[in-house]
């Protein structure tokens, strides 16, 4: 017999150790999730998979499923909270969509329209970080930096190399690139490696490839955030830019 | 029944937003019979009168602003920051990455072909401040209609709402940052 956890009252099944997201993304129920990707090693950090858990905030990408939890996932709290998260991430960088590349294929702007947040609440910080142009195909804008971690983790687990990391402390932690000179150039990242992609913000962009996708055909004119994120998870293909 | 009076501006803005309100076209004219204007670049109000809404585009970038912003929250019982510049600072807030003495300097002292440098220093010519800043940072925001420029469609659901004494809601449709 297969163990179960409760979702919003949907008993789910999961298989011993599977996490709360890892359950609910094969189940087809979309947590908000920013750090998480299926196939990397989670992370913790973005805390928008917040859920409660028998009355306890958890992040659900690192709390393992066990028999017979009560799980909130849809309530007028949590979307609270996630959006407040949003908010803090908005103000704590320059995203200023109207002028950004990734605009209309962000998954930040995303979860913002998802969570239907409509302005950043906080005062701006409006940080002055480094552009890193050094390498002829890729182009880093710490400004847009979420220190999700993703090109961190995708560099190590996926492309076998050791390109990425995060460095400093508090909010002067950001990105810096494991090279001598510490540019992009002198890494050995291709334009082909999964961390030279995975990048869900405006951060790590493959250079003279900008605004390609008309307005109203971009990943999120067409899909939802949920759709998004749940369909990479089945392997079903997705269809973004196309017909 | 009185009309309900709408105060428009545009402070670090570039007039794109008060361009997509009149992209609601015809449908202006029947938000006419509901609606008049006091201060507005579309009239020749010169002060904003009291007022139930005020609708404000552009980020804060020099003294001048300041000034016309809490003119408007002194007098509009609704203020509201319209646009991606009033919400956040918008693209003028790109400047923040730099001193205002290197803009300064870019501008009216190093720049190819500048005639007679010098930076303008007119008592008439309102301070730059040393950073651009979105309204809410200086006064009080009752709503935020976000978008480079907000669509059409958001101006006459944020106005159709706050006449019928709707809490204003944006649609998905009509909700974007770009």
């Amino acid at each position: 017999m297969s163990k179960t956890i409760k979702i919003d009252g949907v008993d789910v099944p999961f298989e011993d150790g599977q996490t709360i997201m890892d359950a609910a993304l094969a189940a087809d129920i979309y947590i908000p999730h920013l750090c998480h990707k299926p196939g990397l090693s989670p992370h913790g950090s973005c805390k928008l998979c917040t859920v409660d858990v028998d009355g306890r905030a958890v992040s659900s990408c690192t709390m393992p499923a066990s028999e017979g939890q009560q799980i909130a996932n849809n309530t007028p709290a949590l979307k609270e909270v996630r959006k407040t998260i949003i908010q803090m991430l908005f103000i704590e960088g320059n995203h200023l969509c109207p002028s950004c590349e990734k605009t209309g294929d962000c998954t930040l702007q995303a979860l913002a329209y998802h969570h239907d947040m409509l302005d950043g609440h906080f005062p701006q910080f409006y940080p002055r970080r480094n552009v890193d142009a050094s390498h002829p195909t890729l182009i880093i804008d710490r400004d847009r930096c979420i220190l999700c971690e993703l090109c961190v983790r995708a560099s190590r687990e996926v492309d076998g190399k050791n390109v990425f990391a995060i460095a400093g402390r508090g909010i002067k932690r950001q990105l810096i690139v494991n090279s001598p000179s510490g540019k992009l150039a002198d890494s050995d990242i291709e334009t082909e490696d999964l961390a030279s992609h995975i990048c869900p913000v405006g951060a790590i962009l493959i250079k003279d490839h900008g605004y390609e996708v008309p307005i109203g055909r971009r990943t999120f004119d067409l899909h939802s955030i949920a759709e998004t994120d749940l369909e990479q998870v089945i392997l079903k293909k997705t269809v973004h830019h196309d017909a | 029944m009185r009309k309900v009076r709408v105060a428009t501006t545009s402070l670090a803005g570039c007039f794109g937003c008060h361009m997509s309100f009149l992209d609601m076209d015809e449908r202006l004219v029947g938000l006419l019979e509901h609606i008049e204007f006091s201060r507005s670049p579309i009239n020749d109000i010169k002060h904003c009168e009291p007022c139930d809404i005020g609708l404000v585009e552009g980020a804060l970038c020099n003294a001048d602003n300041v000034h016309v912003l809490r003119e408007f929250r002194q007098n509009c019982k609704i203020l509201i920051a319209v646009g991606a510049c009033a919400i956040n600072g918008g693209v003028p807030a790109m400047r923040n990455h730099f001193t205002l003495e290197e803009c300064l300097n870019e501008a009216f002292l190093d720049e190819i072909g500048v005639d007679n440098p010098h930076i303008p220093n007119d008592v008439e010519i309102p301070l730059l401040l040393s950073k651009v800043h979105p309204l809410h940072e200086v006064v009080h925001v009752d709503y935020y209609l976000p978008g480079c420029p907000p669509p059409a469609d958001a101006f006459v659901k944020i106005i159709t709402d706050l006449l019928e004494g709707k809490e204003p809601s944006l649609p998905r449709e009509i909700l974007h940052y770009d």
